[in-house]
């Protein structure tokens, strides 16, 4: 009898419940006895050298509590935030890797640097006595581009990094590459630019520090994605506190996309500042500090270069990207345009040859991480936005050459030039699929029918792949990575049924109370309203990586079944020594033990109770308790991918660009509950569009302020900017390597996203000889092409 | 946002008298504009004088064949009046596409065209209507209203009233909104009421104009196509990273040709 709640049911969120009628707990809702309130004062410099710091009168304003500079800190042994992922340049050296203090000491490197911290009794009064606080400036020119960062005589953001360069990276066969370009019919080449992008997710950052003189101990509550990645990387290496007297909690945390992975210098100041001042201390950001402070996404240069036979066969591909780190490393930075980039430069094909460079760049700017896709995004767009370039300048259908160079489903296991062995896919299927959603073969007509309004139409693909279940230990170790990237799980049965799972993965939105109960209900076969999932929390659950890189199923549920298998595996013993059967005896299913062979069985709530109540145990064979621990460290990524169609129609009047339709056909191995795959598959794909259309964190390239640092500016996609999404996915390839067959679906709509829309919009621009036009796709871009293609037309 | 005293006078002479005796008093009409601005600590009023509670400040009404409207109407009560939509429709559709629903349901019209933001809607219907402000102590015709970026023609203590729409022949609004805000980028209004054609734009300049070329040309030809060639000039247009003189002069000429157009 399958579980009405259990694996495959589109379950509705449990979650829902609290926080649609307003009782979800954010890190904001919580208040402390005697909390105070912490106001930073932001540098609104991009870059200066700070000679002095003039605090008198600060402490006489009203309701002050105390005022530390960043020298304060420095005196106290606090130490740079640290980077978790060392990348050694092509020359064998490692990365430059310059000092991040929570508070800035010498000098200030982008604009909302932090340079002091007020705390007072009311968030009011802490920022009314930041107002008198005075700093001595001396302005240093900004570094904004990133051309000019690397240019020769370039002013350094950081003194002890002359020229601004943090790595150059390099990965694959560059010879190689160089022959398949040197017998290559066909070579498509693309510059592009991967804008800067904020993530702005609807809830800000907020971090409350509170120190228990009695017992030493300290509690940082913070949005945070990975509460125990936070509690190793600030007590080990910033404040020097160690784990059992540091309790790090994220509570319900509203929306993450990568921004609430890293380790800000916000917690670690609350936290030493509630020990210092003796009151607890709350930091909530304001939306001006969370787009000036939040770690930015992408941003990168890139030119590219295919190389294809006659027919369209890929033969080889040359990337040299620059990325943008900002002015500090933040977390896992380094990695993103390395590891997380240059290894899925094979995308869907067979290319034979891939050689990236890639070099990364310090300027006077906020720094940047992963952001949703991290890395993946930017090699999709590499490849995808080439593919369908080459097609059009080889006039080859753009899905045929895609099929064309798909790796067949019979070449799994794969290696890829670029360091990655997929382990299964099915890309046909997608493609298909794909296609027959959008009625690909009734463009033209689409097409003719709009041109007869006045309007292009425009269609484009995207056949993404990415690597997500970060990761083995043992293989991001040897990448360079400083930690583990496992998952935990327990699973406690409790005395009359219920369970309570402990997971290391986080939700900050992607429904892992809903999802994982349904994956215990289903496994243990018991109703789901009787599993509780909890999670967020370093006093409660086990050391846990946390959630990112679409990893919480693929890693964090297999951890749960690992743990599941325990438990089931010690049941079975208390089942066989209370039916006085062999265990090799013991057959488990739909929730009862049964002596194979035989009626006589017990159900799951029998053996619980029994376990705790183990008035005849043989104690020597069979300890009490029904409560499992498992760490689970996944053997292989896992590989999601799919193809996205977008077709968008463009006013040429005004260089506005619609889209009219948007579809996704994707593999995410076996789905747990359909309605919430959907969600994020949405989700994604709405951030993708976002990118192609109307996102960019602009600086101003002289003064190094950020010009888009509010709403009003910054342009996020809304619902009447979007066409109703068409999705669907096959279970056709399950990864075959976690006991789930799961792959992960959070991060694929952005990844294919902003190259499916792109696609379509250069689709659309063709006739007018546009070969690229970069993201996002403004009006006055679009506009601006179009005249600039109509203009041997006006000469004739 | 820092401290300041509030004020909440029941009649326009309480108000007035109150924003004659204080320094810095700021009249809060929707706060769409006032609010956020305090909240981020860039405007430190002394006083605040809250319109919210002045009977005489509210209500639209037919009034010699065209309409008035209190200064302290929403937007959403314009858009979903069916007074305007009977006299002037296109002010109805116009107070529509007016940020979005939150804005509309708090901004009023009064406090729209005191602020005279440079991308504001109400500005270009104003001025395209020939539309008269009335205030506590005179009658202002529109475009003597309007003098420049953020500014108008209004003494410290005097406060908008109301504001009369004469009743076009027809009329229509064409917007092209900046994406990230939804304020007009370009913001045409075209009006025409016997001989006198009228074209405001809103969104392009610092402060809401006229279109010469345009009313020429279209009091020859009210047709979208008599606006082939008419031109608005760069020069003196406003540019920034959504989009440049240049464009936003094309867009005038587009967006003028879709309101003539929607004017049916």
């Amino acid at each position: 009898m399958a579980n009405p709640n259990g694996i495959g049911a589109a379950v509705r969120r449990r979650e829902d419940f609290r926080f649609l009628t307003g009782q979800g707990t954010y890190t904001d809702d919580i208040d402390r006895p005697g909390q105070t309130y912490a106001y930073i004062l932001r540098s609104p410099h991009a870059h200066a050298r700070i000679r002095g710091i003039d605090l008198s009168g600060v402490s006489d304003a009203p309701g002050v509590v105390a005022i530390y500079t960043g020298q304060d800190m420095a005196a106290d042994g606090v130490k740079s935030l640290p980077c978790g992922w060392l990348i050694h340049s092509r020359d064998g050296s490692p990365m430059k890797e310059p000092a991040h203090m929570p508070l800035a000491v010498d000098k200030v490197r982008h604009v909302g640097d932090s340079v002091a911290v007020v705390i007072a009794r009311t968030r009011g009064q802490a920022q009314d006595a930041a107002e008198r606080i005075v700093v001595d400036y001396e302005e240093l020119p900004a570094v904004i581009d990133m051309n000019a960062t690397l240019a020769p005589g370039a002013t350094s953001v950081h003194d002890d990094v002359p020229g601004n360069l943090c790595y150059d990276w390099h990965l694959g066969d560059e010879a190689a590459v160089d022959a398949a370009f040197a017998k290559a019919a066909h070579v498509t080449k693309l510059d592009l630019v991967n804008q800067r992008l904020v993530p702005n997710a609807m809830e800000p950052r907020v971090a409350i520090g509170e120190y228990d003189r009695a017992t030493g101990e300290h509690t940082l509550y913070t949005t945070s994605q990975n509460p125990h990645v936070i509690r190793l990387l600030m007590g080990a290496f910033v404040l020097g506190i160690p784990e059992h007297k540091l309790r790090v909690v994220a509570p319900d945390v509203g929306g993450g996309f990568g921004s609430k992975i890293f380790h800000y210098a916000e917690e670690a100041i609350v936290t030493w500042a509630s020990r210092r001042a003796g009151v607890p201390v709350k930091w909530t950001s304001d939306r001006s500090e969370a787009f000036l402070t939040d770690a930015h996404g992408r941003d990168h240069l890139t030119h590219a270069e295919l190389a294809l036979d006659a027919d369209g066969t890929f033969l080889g591909l040359r990337v040299r990207t620059t990325a943008n780190m900002g002015a500090y490393l933040s977390t896992f930075s380094t990695s993103i345009p390395t590891y997380l980039y240059a290894t899925l430069l094979a995308g869907q094909y067979r290319t034979p040859a891939i050689y990236a460079e890639v070099k990364a760049v310090f300027t006077t700017t906020t720094p940047v991480d992963a952001y949703r896709g991290a890395g993946r995004p930017e090699a999709c767009y590499v490849i995808e936005r080439l593919v369908d370039n080459a097609a059009r300048e080889l006039g080859i259908d753009k899905a045929e050459i895609r099929r064309r160079n798909f790796i067949p489903a019979d070449a799994f296991p794969y290696a890829t030039p670029v360091a990655l062995t997929y382990d299964t896919g099915r890309f046909d299927i997608c493609l298909d699929e794909a296609l027959k959603m959008i009625d690909y073969d009734g463009f033209p007509a689409r097409r003719a029918e709009a041109k007869a309004r006045g309007k292009l139409r425009g269609i484009g693909l995207s056949s993404y792949i990415e690597a997500c279940g970060i990761a083995p230990s043992n293989v991001a170790g040897a990448l360079g990575a400083r930690a583990g990237l496992y998952e935990s799980a327990e699973v406690r049965f409790h005395p009359t049924g219920s369970v309570t799972v402990f997971t290391g993965s986080h939700s900050h939105g992607q429904s892992h109370e809903t999802t994982f109960a349904q994956i215990v209900a289903d496994k243990f076969g018991i109703p789901i309203e009787t599993v509780e999932i909890v999670h967020g929390d370093t006093a409660k659950v086990p050391f846990g990586m946390g959630s990112y890189g679409s990893r919480s199923l693929a890693v964090g549920g297999s951890a749960i079944v690992k743990a599941i298998d325990k438990v089931v595996n010690k049941a079975k013993k208390i089942a066989a020594h209370m039916l006085e059967a062999a265990e090799t005896d013991i057959e488990f299913s739909d929730g009862r033990f049964t002596v194979a062979g035989t009626d006589k069985s017990l159900g799951i709530g029998d053996i619980a109770l029994s376990a705790y109540v183990p008035h005849n145990f043989p104690l020597d064979e069979l300890e009490p308790g029904l409560d499992e621990q498992a760490f689970y460290d996944p053997k292989n990524f896992t590989y999601p991918n799919g193809t996205q169609v977008c077709e968008v129609e463009i006013d040429p009047d005004t260089g506005t660009t619609r889209i009219v339709n948007f579809v996704a056909a994707d593999d995410f191995g076996r789905v747990i509950n359909p309605m919430v795959v959907e969600g994020q598959v949405h989700g994604g794909i709405v951030q993708g569009i976002g990118q192609a259309l109307f996102e960019h964190a602009v600086y101003d390239p002289e003064s190094g302020q950020l010009l888009t640092g509010s709403y009003m500016d910054y342009c996020m996609p809304r619902a009447d900017d979007l066409p109703s999404l068409q999705v669907t996915y096959h279970e056709e390839a399950p990864c075959t390597h976690n006991p789930l067959g799961v792959k992960g679906c959070g991060e694929a709509g952005t990844i294919g996203g902003a190259a499916a829309v792109m696609n379509a919009v250069v689709d659309a621009l063709a006739e007018f000889g546009v070969g690229h036009i970069d993201m996002p796709a403004t009006p006055e871009k679009v506009w601006r092409v179009i005249q600039a293609g109509k203009m041997p037309m006006a000469a004739e | 946002m820092y401290g300041f005293d509030y004020h909440r006078p029941g009649s326009v002479a309480d108000a007035a008298a109150l924003l004659a005796k204080t320094e810095d008093a700021k009249l809060l009409a929707g706060g769409q504009t006032l609010i956020p601005t305090l909240k981020q600590r860039l405007a430190q009023p002394s006083d605040l004088v809250d319109l919210g509670r002045i009977p005489e400040l509210k209500g639209i009404r037919e009034e010699a064949g065209g309409l008035t409207i209190g200064a302290m109407t929403t937007h959403a009560e314009v858009a979903s009046s069916p007074v305007v939509a009977g006299v002037i429709p296109a002010l109805a559709q116009l107070a529509g596409l007016i940020g979005d629903r939150q804005v509309r349901s708090r901004g009023t019209l009064g406090g729209s065209i005191c602020n005279n933001d440079p991308a504001a809607d109400y500005p270009a219907g104003l001025v395209g209507l020939g539309a008269t402000v009335r205030t506590s102590r005179r009658e202002i015709a529109a475009e003597d209203f309007f003098t420049g970026m953020f500014e108008t023609a209004l003494e410290p203590d005097e406060i908008v009233v109301a504001v009369h729409f004469p009743k076009p022949d027809r009329a229509g609004y064409a917007k092209f909104r900046n994406p990230a805000s939804r304020y007009a980028m370009v913001g045409v209004f075209v009006a025409q009421r016997g001989a006198e054609v009228r074209v405001a734009v809103t969104g392009a300049g610092p402060s809401v104009f006229r279109a010469g070329a345009m009313e020429d040309a279209l009091a020859k030809g009210f047709d979208p196509a008599a606006l082939d060639g008419a031109t608005v000039d760069a020069d003196g247009l406003n540019g920034d990273i959504h989009a440049s003189a240049e464009y936003r002069a094309h867009l005038v000429g587009v967006m003028a040709k879709r309101a003539v157009a929607a004017c049916g």
